[in-house]
């Protein structure tokens, strides 16, 4: 058996699975302090279906406690980025492009020192460690608690990130250091964004990932707890700790990933159907479609991992205006008040709800308050909202083959049973906890990306390298060997240099090793 | 626009990267070094070609190398400012102002960065009226104008003069000292008096790359059309909207080559439009018959926002619509075509133009 915790914005979602098959699902409302949210779940499943707490192999939490906490630049700890460049970089230094509000949040040093590669591994310069030395002095008398190292081409060569590391660690053995190599890509700026927003998380992770687990031992689990990943695999405790900036976008991944195991469709369309918005990602083989350009999280681009999804103002609390002729369905949303603004609720704002419950498609406070709707009017909104649901999906195909479409979410019942293109619209049961499954159900994963030089008639041997490296990384993060495959391999030539350079990009993906 | 403030480059950036036709480069890190060079500096005159006076010593500057290392060993403003003071010094010239080599990409807004660092004013025009990926690819090719003497600058403070016997060699051994300081190089070359610069430049280049930005960005917040309003802007045409459904790439001799498939959209529906590229965007196929080619510019927009798809962000799944605009008369003489035509590139077609 295992558990699946989701811990939304509003609601902490909990299934208790075995194998694949849901024993028991709650919903209940998260907390502020997010344990006792996680306490009151496990509870809850308890009472649905008692289980042996001895008898659960695994706890699975997806959680946007760490990207909230940055949006709201709430309880960052004080942070530093070295950067190894010079003599290059200096005239964009490290948060050159942050909101200041953010910059003021993690009270931002930036220390630019000697080092970093060329793209064909030469040293730009020699790392200067007295240099380094001096800048950690700098960092001790000034507070930093968090550091972040980004030098450049480091995902090609990663030796000056470890041995800036080790320089600042001998020096100030209390603070965190996060580096760059392992947390983002090619692209400097990005991946040194992504890394000082992981530093100045980790005090934050280390609390809440003891939070996390005191509650699930608090329940008498004696097993190891996991957190997901944005590309939709798991971590360990002591890999949250280190990196909470993977979590980020583990949400939508989550209801994608719980989407995919409920309809048993491994290649499909996600609409998932909130309050406010609908967000629809794509699946392929089981994992959510990343996207390949920046990502802009919180004013600031960074390159991690995310997944691709694409999102409109359209949800269950979605306002509902004009008549049959010149309807529109949100963008503005009456959000968390839909219980007391909506019209089934006995409000005086007409939502989509309103329309859902009118249409007979959801019995949800008093369908007596909607029977006099204009019946063309709800036919055009529940039209208008097919309509907009069906250009996002078919925005988000990619080939002319047909994409089934999985609903899920609570607002789902907005959606018509068939969608123009796309056909069917599966909606599996237990939709409404697809999150918490999604957890629950994570594999583990291992990436490699990496720029190659690729000697004449040597491409099928970089490839098969690349492979494996992958597939090592899925098994020492815990993969059970026999089940992990490639899930995604992308080679893109780079122009202007020399040697037939090649970016690799490799994904492989395996069942967790549960209970050995 | 009399001079450039930092509130201009964005609209110069995403302006930029529509004339870049593919290629260019994501004007991204060249935006952050034109701010940062602007705050520091203070904001670049922009002189009209036609206000240049004859004795006036221009020099164009440019990033040469690879955008994927640019934008992982980050340039300085001093490696541009270093270049230009180089070739200035070896000229034995004071040098009076800054021009663009080429307008599409990180190309248009470096200039912006040397002017700043220097304290010189911009000439508003460039040597191509678009972006091409090779340096003898200049009208001032056309005119007679060497290539070299010419300068380059890396990061380290590695300077470099080349003086060549044609345009061809200076792209050759340019490349490869290029490649020896890490493929992310600052240059300065066709050096020229203000006569030539009249001559033989593109004028009002970066008025337009301002234009454009600013006209999408615009068109967007008025829920308009982006795209035609580009069209409109180029005096160009539409020619395909369709769904990218593959995309072809190679490196052949360090210039990534491909093709890019896409499936008819809209009024295209059961079309097919091919896109050949070299960097830029090159030949523009459908159903097999090419509509437009080099020297013309070939430009690949989101359908949605109009902002410009580079043939590397090229990518399975995406809308867009590709447009064609004429490039300047000059390119289409005979010896222009000789220099850019599609012959050039390595197809066998006579070059198609959209009329202007």
């Amino acid at each position: 058996m295992r558990i699946g915790i989701d811990v939304g914005g509003t609601n902490t979602d909990a299934v208790l699975l075995d194998g694949r098959q849901v024993l028991a699902s709650i919903k209940t409302s998260t907390t502020e302090d997010v344990t006792s949210g996680i306490v009151a779940a496990i509870n809850g499943l308890q009472q649905q279906r008692a289980f042996d707490p001895a008898a659960v192999q695994a706890v699975m939490i997806g959680t946007t406690h760490f990207i909230n906490a940055l949006v709201e630049a709430h309880r960052l700890a004080p942070t530093a980025a070295v950067r190894l460049s010079l003599p290059a970089g200096a005239s964009l230094p490290p948060m050159v492009d942050w909101p200041q509000r953010l910059v003021d949040a993690v009270s931002g040093r930036s220390y630019l020192v000697h080092g970093g590669h060329e793209f064909d591994g030469r040293h730009i310069a020699e790392l200067d460690e007295s240099e380094l030395r001096k800048a950690a002095e700098d960092m001790g008398a000034h507070g930093v608690r968090s550091v972040a190292i980004t030098s450049v081409f480091s995902p090609v060569n990663a030796e000056f990130e470890a041995r800036a590391a080790e320089i600042i660690a001998a020096q100030l053995p209390d603070v965190a250091i996060s580096l760059s190599h392992e947390i983002g890509r090619i692209g400097l700026l990005e991946r040194e964004n992504a890394t000082v927003i992981n530093a100045a998380l980790r005090e934050l992770a280390a609390h809440i990932v003891d939070g996390l687990a005191a509650s699930v031992s608090g329940a008498g689990i004696t097993a190891p707890l996991y957190l997901s990943q944005n590309d939709g695999t798991l971590m360990d405790v002591d890999f949250a700790r280190r990196y909470p900036v993977a979590t980020f976008a583990s949400g939508p991944t989550n209801s994608m990933r719980g989407a995919a195991v409920l309809s048993g469709l491994d290649t499909c369309a996600v609409v998932d159907v909130g309050g406010t918005t609908s967000d629809v990602g794509v699946l392929r083989q089981g994992f959510p479609r990343e996207a390949t350009t920046d990502v802009s999280v919180a004013g600031i681009r960074t390159n991690f991992r995310m997944p691709d999804v694409l999102s409109i103002g359209i949800g269950g609390g979605s306002r509902v205006r004009g008549g049959a002729g010149d309807v529109t369905v949100g963008p503005d949303s009456v959000g968390y008040e839909l219980t007391s603004q909506a019209l089934v609720f006995g409000g005086d704002t007409l939502t989509a709800t309103d329309i859902a419950v009118a249409a007979g498609r959801a019995e949800i406070g008093d369908p007596s308050l909607v029977a006099h709707l204009d019946r063309d009017l709800v036919r055009a909104a529940l039209e208008k909202i097919a309509a907009d649901v069906s250009d996002v999906v078919e925005r988000m195909r990619t080939s002319a083959e047909p994409l089934p479409v999985v609903a899920v979410g609570g607002g789902s019942v907005l959606l018509p049973d068939e969608l123009a293109d796309a056909g069917k619209v599966h909606r599996p049961e237990n939709y409404a906890v697809a999150n918490a499954i999604g957890a629950a159900i994570a594999q583990i994963g291992g990436e490699v990306d990496r720029v190659y030089a690729i000697e004449p008639g040597r491409r099928e041997a970089v490839v098969e390298e690349a492979k494996q490296e992958a597939v090592d990384r899925a098994i020492a993060a815990g993969a059970s060997p026999a089940s992990v495959g490639i899930v995604d391999f992308d080679e893109v030539p780079i122009p202007y240099l020399p040697g037939n350079a090649t970016r690799i990009r490799v994904k492989a993906v395996g069942d967790l090793q549960l209970g050995a | 626009m009399r001079e450039i403030t930092i509130d201009h480059l964005d609209d110069i950036a995403r302006g930029a990267a529509i004339l870049g036709t593919g290629g260019g480069g994501d004007p991204y890190i060249g935006r952050l070094l034109a701010s940062s060079a602007v705050r520091d500096h203070g904001p670049v005159g922009l002189v009209p070609l036609d206000e240049v006076g004859d004795d006036a010593v221009v020099l164009p500057v440019a990033m040469m190398g690879a955008p994927t290392v640019m934008v992982e060993k980050l340039p300085s403003a001093e490696q541009v400012g270093l270049a230009a003071r180089t070739l200035a010094t070896y000229l034995g010239k004071e040098l009076t102002h800054i021009a663009c080599a080429e307008a599409g990409g990180v190309n248009s807004l470096i200039p912006v960065v040397a002017a700043a660092q220097l304290g010189l004013p911009l000439v508003d025009a460039d040597g191509m009226g678009r972006a091409f990926p090779e340096l003898q690819m200049v009208l001032p090719t056309l005119y007679g104008i060497r290539a070299t003497p010419m300068s380059i600058a890396d990061e380290k403070g590695n300077r470099g003069v080349l003086d060549t016997v044609d345009n061809h060699w200076a792209e050759r051994l340019a490349r490869s000292a290029t490649i020896d300081m890490g493929c992310s190089a600052m240059i300065s070359n066709y050096a020229m008096s203000g006569t030539q610069a009249r001559e033989s430049l593109v004028p009002g280049t970066l008025s337009l790359c301002a234009e454009l930005g600013s006209a999408v960005r615009q068109a967007r917040a008025e829920h308009a059309d982006p795209v035609a309003r580009v069209v409109e802007r180029l005096g160009g045409r539409k020619l395909f909207t369709g769904k990218v459904v593959d995309v072809a790439r190679r490196t052949v001799t360090g210039f990534a080559r491909g093709e890019a498939k896409l499936s008819g959209m809209d009024g295209d529906a059961g079309s097919e439009m091919v896109l050949k590229f070299q960097n830029e965007h090159l030949v523009a196929e459908r159903d097999g018959v090419p509509q437009a080619s080099v020297p013309d510019l070939i430009c690949c927009l989101d359908r949605e926002s109009g902002e410009a798809v580079t043939t590397e962000g090229l990518r399975y799944g995406q809308r867009v619509t590709v447009i064609a605009a004429p490039a300047d008369p000059r390119w289409h003489t005979p010896e222009g075509i000789e220099l850019a035509g599609p012959r050039y590139f390595g197809y066998d077609i006579d070059p198609v133009g959209v009329p202007a």
